[in-house]
Order: structure tokens, then C-alpha cells, then sequence
């Protein structure tokens, strides 16, 4: 390395350097190239972030926890999408039901509909769904709730069709985010007013990073319910909601 | 206009030169998503034998998406040159394949074809190549362009430091730099990406590696990656802006999704070539390249504006939208997009070379952003493999993000130890402008005062 002249990075500087960002900065080198150690923490953190990718839902009992939280059955849902390789490929069919799932959504007339979905991160909807699910129900408990839904296989539109189905004025939906190397366990929330097959991404309102390193399941009901109370009052999501609001605190970092 | 193959006793029609050119196509998940993909690996290589075929003439009376309503492919027409055309009009797109890995084929003449060739060949021939030929072909042209630093000689490979942080927080942008300005990275460009898209945010950001370049003499350029006209904004207020830059596509209707058009860009290029910030390179000229795109297979139909064409032919229309504005930088952003439109190493990596061919073919100065997403089937090995094979066939940049690990866009890209190991192991060195800052006392001082990084910020 005839051009780069050596220069020490001391565990000081070091230290120095990672409380001022969380970036991998500061790793010193051997030669041009990383050392083991730090060339072994970025490979667990993929590792961690492929298994989430991969990680199948225990929707079984996860669907047990919903029930005792909610006191009433919760339904099991699955998207048009077979399994895992089809479903990275193909996002449109993770948007639409399976016919078996169509058929068990009753129509009626709700205020909200809660969906859960693994999205991307199974552990995410594992760890963390539960948890924002208990905090947001007593908030809501002055309004018409639909059967809480579980969505294996699914994106976040998938919730849409599910609302619809249900005859649901407001769907909240929650999904496991593509995990980043730091995070494999991110859960996002979609508030969509109104859902009907075709909503865009510019008609919901997202908040993000809900995990126990980023927002916390109080914060993020607390953020639900704003949205939720909002949307009722002016009669839409997205854009126009956003806009018409007060500062709302957005999500995570 | 239909096309015709025959495969033994089977034979195979293409509707028009959009349906030949996307079933030609080698595998991958966007086009299958988008429906437009071959059937078979028979009918692919079908598709294929009938492009081979092709007279490249022909593209001139065909076109992917219709002239009337698209301005891309307006400005692909409208300035084609038939001079520059002339050495190759009567080659068949296969002939033209064998024609450009012939020893006849040299750096220069391939350079003096630019202005003959449209997207749309490029994108053909590139459909019959294999990733030696993208590789072969793709290192006989250098693109060299010049602001502080000169870019895409040969021998050298330059590096975007890229020290984004999840909140735009100064001190910890400025922690990136260092480290990556330490491990040599920097000569392409020192561009972040801002989470907040205004111009408060854009000029802070301007202000503060200007400060640094000043400071150490650092010769780079910098530039934030905001929105153009959130960048214009902040041009007009008197920030700093050294590189101007713009995500582009290869539809009007997906430029349009991306807020920007054909005329807003000459708009920017016409107001950052005022500012003339540009420095004496080292061959005495001073540079003018002041654009900087970036780009990414997939990104039309992720807009709902392919109008039925692939996506890398899509890709190498975007191609054409910065060939206009002689970029200082231009990159694909290859793996970013995820797995439904490259669904896996394979794919990326093929997608990647075919990229960098056919933007060196169009005289456009090529790095790439060599990564990928949690979501993909790829790893670290994996960019490893396209890295090597873009040194090999002379990328004029990749980025240096500390670790690989993007901490704000959540993907993984390059080190600033992959550009070392590549600089390394096929024998390139930075920019001179900046390879010769390494050795000064400007890099002296920013290693001894970076040792107390709290106070880089200070005056």
C-alpha cells in the first residue's frame, strides 16, 4: 500500500469515534483488510437479518397470545403467496388473500381493523406485536373492533383487501420490516383509512422502527391511536393527514 | 414490426423490437414480475438468434416507448448522430457483438461511436454478451472527467466516501469522513445521503465538508444527495454545491415519479456551471463535470412507467438522460432495490456488468454501487465476486461506507477496505489529485488533529 500512509487508530480514538455514529467506523485494518473480529460481528448481524428474512411465523401461537389479550378468536389468514421464494419475488401476490382466507372474513361494520403480518421479520411480529397490541386495546375500547387477523405470507396492501372484506372504516396493520444488519426485528405499523384493494403507499400513514432498541410499544400505541383518532376526524390517511396534523413525533431514531 | 426464430421444428414470433428485446433478455425477477420475461430458456435463446440479426439500422425506425409521448426517447432520436452511426450502420446487432471484441475495436474508435449509438443498441448488443465480453469490451473505453479531482484514468480507480448517518447529526457525519478520508476513500465525491430532504439540512451538510476540504486542502468535491430542486434551492441561497445530483430513469413518466424532467436538469446544469467551483486538475484543465446520477435497473416498473419494455433496456434509456449533462459521476445502484426485480447474486452481478458496459458504451463515466439487501440471496462473498469483476473491467468508482454497513439507508454497499482491496490486488490507485494530497501535509495534519475528532468541527 505504497499511497496510504499507516495511521493508528488507538481504542480511544475508537471509542471516540462510536459515540459519535453508529456507523462501523474505526475498524483500524490488517494489511488493506479488516480484522477478524470485526469481520465476524458484521457476519452475525447478516446472519441474524437472513434468518428473520426467513424465519416462518409461529402463527399458531401467536394467534393463542392475540385471543387471551384480546378475549375473542382471532382469525388466520394466509396471502396468495405459497412460501418464502415466491413470495421476495413476487410482492404483487403478498398484496391479495388466498380464496380459503376470502372466505372466512365476515362482513359487518367496523371502526378498526387490526391486522398483523410477518412482512419481512417474523421475529419482528414475535417480538414485538403482542406487546403494542396490549398497549393500543384499552385506548380504543370506545370503538367497534373487528376480529383481530393474522397474515402469514403477506405485504403491507394485504390489509386493504382484509378491510375491505371486513367492512372496516380504518385498518392498522403491522409488519415485520426488512431487516437491517442492526435491526432483524423491526415491527412497522400502516394506518390506511377506508381500505379498499388498489390504496397506495401515499394514503397511509406509517410508523416505524417499533423494537426495544428503537420505539417502544408504548410510544408507538400512543402514535397509533393519534392516527387513528385523526383519520376518524377528517376522514382520510397519508399525505393529507400528515399535512393537516400538528407536529406528531415520527418513528424511531 | 414482428420478429421471427426457428429452434428446430419450433418457431417462435416477437410481437415488436420491445417484446424481442425483454425476451432476450437473460433471467431476472423484475421482468418476470413484470410479465414481459421469456417463457423458456429456449425461447430466450430464440429471442436471441432473431436480435442477433437485427440490422442495428432498424432502431432507428422502432421505438420502445412512442415518440410522441415520451421525451427520452425524443432526446435519444433527436440527437442521434449519423456521422458517428456511419462506421457500424450496417452491422447486425450480432455482428456488431463481434465487431466490438475484435481487435479492430480500440478504446477510440468504441469512444467515437457515442453519439451514433442509441440505448436501445447498447441494450441489445449487451443481451448477447456474456460477462467476459461485458468485461473485455467494457475495458478498452475509459471515460475520464474532472472537477477537483480527475476520474476513469487508467490505472486508477477513485472512491464516493458516503458517511450518512440516521439523523444528518454533524459529529457523526464528520466521524465518517475521517475515517473513510484516513483509509483513502474520498476522490470521487463526498456524497451524503440526507434523511431530511430540505434546504436547511443541505446546506449544513454543504458547510460542513467544505469546511473540512478547506481546512486539510483536501482535493474532492462534495455534494448532498437531496432532491434537485431542494439542492437548486439551496444553490440559489448561496451554499456551497460543488456536484448536483439527480436519481434518473429511463421513462419520462418514471422521471416524472421521481419529481424531475428533462428541461429542470439543463435548469440545474445551466446554475451549477455558473458557480464554476471547479479546480485545475492534474493535467492543467480545470474541471467542469459538475452532474453526478444515479440509477438502478428496476426503478420504472417499481414506478408503474415501463410501458412493457425490460428493465435493463429501461436502464440504458437513463443512460442517455445523463449523457446529455456530461456527469462527473454516474452509478448504478445495483442490488438497492431488492429481490423482486434481482432476486439473488446471480442476477445482481450480471446486472452490474451489463450496466457498467453499457454506460462506458455510451461515454457516460460508470461506477457502481456494489450492493445488496437483507431481503436478497446475496452476501458479502458475493460482493467480493462483482467488485473484483468491475475492477477487472475498470469501474471508474465505487462507494466506501464504513463497514459496508449503511447505518441510514440500511443496505450493505463497499468498505473503505474493499476500495483498498481492490486498488491492491489488480494494482490502481486513487485519483493524482488526491493520491498526491495522501502524501502531503494536508493528510499529516487531518490524521493528527482527527485524533481529537470532536474538534473538526471547530473553525
Amino acid at each position: 500500500m505504497s499511497y496510504l500512509k499507516p495511521t493508528e487508530t488507538t481504542i480511544e480514538l475508537r471509542n471516540k469515534l462510536r459515540a459519535m455514529t453508529p456507523a462501523r467506523v474505526a475498524m483500524g485494518r490488517t494489511g488493506v483488510s479488516q480484522l477478524t473480529r470485526d469481520q465476524l460481528n458484521f457476519q452475525l448481524a447478516h446472519a441474524q437479518a437472513r434468518d428473520a428474512v426467513h424465519a416462518q411465523l409461529d402463527a399458531a401461537s401467536l394467534c393463542r397470545q392475540l385471543e387471551k389479550v384480546s378475549g375473542h378468536p382471532v382469525e388466520l389468514l394466509h396471502s396468495a403467496v405459497a412460501e418464502r421464494t415466491t413470495y421476495l419475488q413476487r410482492p404483487d401476490l403478498g398484496r391479495r388473500l388466498d380464496d380459503t382466507s376470502r372466505q372466512k372474513l365476515q362482513r359487518g361494520a367496523f371502526d378498526v381493523a387490526i391486522v398483523i403480518v410477518d412482512g419481512l421479520s417474523a421475529l419482528a411480529v414475535e417480538r414485538n406485536a403482542a406487546a403494542v397490541i396490549t398497549v393500543i386495546l384499552p385506548h380504543i375500547s370506545d370503538l367497534k373492533l373487528a376480529p383481530l387477523t393474522i397474515v402469514e405470507q403477506g405485504r403491507v396492501a394485504v390489509g386493504d383487501e382484509v378491510g375491505e372484506l371486513l367492512g372496516a372504516q380504518l385498518v392498522v396493520l403491522l409488519i415485520g420490516e426488512r431487516p437491517g444488519l442492526s435491526s432483524p426485528d423491526s415491527l412497522g405499523v400502516y394506518i390506511t383509512w377506508e381500505p379498499r384493494i388498489g390504496r397506495t403507499d401515499a394514503e397511509r400513514n406509517c410508523i416505524s422502527n417499533i423494537r426495544s432498541e428503537g420505539l417502544s410499544a408504548e410510544k408507538a400505541a400512543a402514535q397509533i391511536e393519534y392516527y387513528i383518532r385523526s383519520a376518524r376526524k377528517l376522514k382520510l390517511t397519508g399525505v393529507g393527514l400528515k399535512e393537516s396534523s400538528l407536529q406528531v413525533e415520527e418513528g424511531g431514531a | 414490426m414482428a420478429y421471427k426464430a426457428t429452434i428446430g421444428n419450433r418457431s417462435y414470433q416477437f410481437d415488436d423490437l420491445r417484446s424481442l428485446l425483454a425476451r432476450a433478455t437473460p433471467l431476472r425477477s423484475g421482468d418476470q414480475l413484470a410479465g414481459v420475461a421469456a417463457a423458456t430458456a429456449e425461447e430466450r435463446v430464440a429471442a436471441q438468434f432473431a436480435l442477433a440479426d437485427l440490422p442495428l439500422a432498424n432502431f432507428q425506425n422502432e421505438t420502445v416507448v412512442p415518440y410522441e409521448s415520451d421525451e427520452v426517447t425524443r432526446l435519444i432520436i433527436d440527437t442521434h448522430n449519423p456521422e458517428a452511426f456511419a462506421p457500424i450502420r450496417s452491422l447486425t446487432v450480432g455482428e456488431f457483438r463481434n465487431w466490438l471484441l475484435s481487435d479492430d475495436a480500440t478504446g477510440e474508435r468504441i469512444a467515437g461511436l457515442r453519439d451514433g449509438l442509441t440505448p436501445e443498441m447498447v441494450a441489445a448488443v449487451s443481451k448477447l454478451m456474456r460477462i467476459q465480453d461485458l468485461i473485455l469490451v467494457a475495458q478498452k473505453v475509459r471515460v475520464v472527467t474532472r472537477f477537483r479531482t480527475t476520474v476513469g484514468l487508467p490505472g486508477r480507480m477513485s472512491a464516493r466516501l458516503q458517511p450518512n448517518h440516521p439523523t444528518d447529526d454533524a459529529a457523526g457525519i464528520a466521524a465518517a469522513i475521517l475515517d473513510g478520508l484516513l483509509l483513502g476513500s474520498g476522490d470521487a465525491v463526498i456524497g451524503i445521503n440526507p434523511v431530511s430532504d430540505n434546504v436547511a439540512t443541505t446546506t449544513k451538510l454543504l458547510l460542513l465538508i467544505d469546511a473540512l476540504r478547506t481546512r486539510f486542502n483536501i482535493p474532492t468535491q462534495s455534494c448532498v444527495l437531496a432532491h434537485i430542486t431542494t439542492q437548486l434551492d439551496a444553490l440559489r441561497a448561496g451554499a456551497p454545491i460543488d456536484l448536483l445530483f439527480q436519481s434518473i430513469a429511463g421513462t419520462e413518466t418514471a422521471n416524472k415519479s421521481f419529481g424531475v424532467s428533462l428541461s429542470l436538469l439543463e435548469e440545474a446544469h445551466d446554475a451549477g456551471q455558473q458557480l464554476a467551483r471547479g479546480a485545475q486538475c492534474a493535467d492543467g484543465s480545470i474541471g467542469r463535470n459538475i452532474m453526478y446520477f444515479e440509477t438502478g435497473q428496476g426503478s420504472a416498473l417499481s414506478a408503474n412507467a415501463h410501458h412493457g419494455v425490460d428493465q435493463q433496456t429501461l436502464e440504458v434509456r437513463a443512460y442517455a438522460v445523463a449523457r446529455a449533462f456530461e456527469p462527473m459521476l454516474v452509478n448504478t445502484v445495483v442490488g438497492f432495490i431488492g429481490p423482486e426485480y434481482l432476486y439473488d447474486s446471480k442476477q445482481i452481478i450480471r446486472a452490474g456488468l451489463e450496466d457498467h458496459f453499457c454506460g462506458k458504451l455510451l461515454g457516460l463515466p460508470m461506477g457502481c454501487d456494489v450492493c445488496y439487501t437483507n431481503h436478497a440471496e446475496a452476501d458479502q462473498d458475493d460482493m467480493d465476486s462483482l467488485l473484483t469483476l468491475l475492477g477487472v473491467a475498470g469501474v471508474n468508482y465505487i462507494m466506501g461506507v464504513p463497514g459496508a454497513d449503511d447505518v441510514m439507508l440500511n443496505y450493505q454497499s463497499t468498505s473503505f477496505h474493499d476500495a483498498l482491496y481492490i486498488r491492491q490486488a489488480l494494482g490502481l490507485r486513487p485519483a493524482p489529485e488526491f493520491e498526491a494530497w495522501l502524501a502531503s501535509e494536508g493528510f499529516e495534519r487531518l490524521s493528527i488533529e482527527g485524533r481529537q475528532p470532536e474538534r473538526l468541527l471547530g473553525a
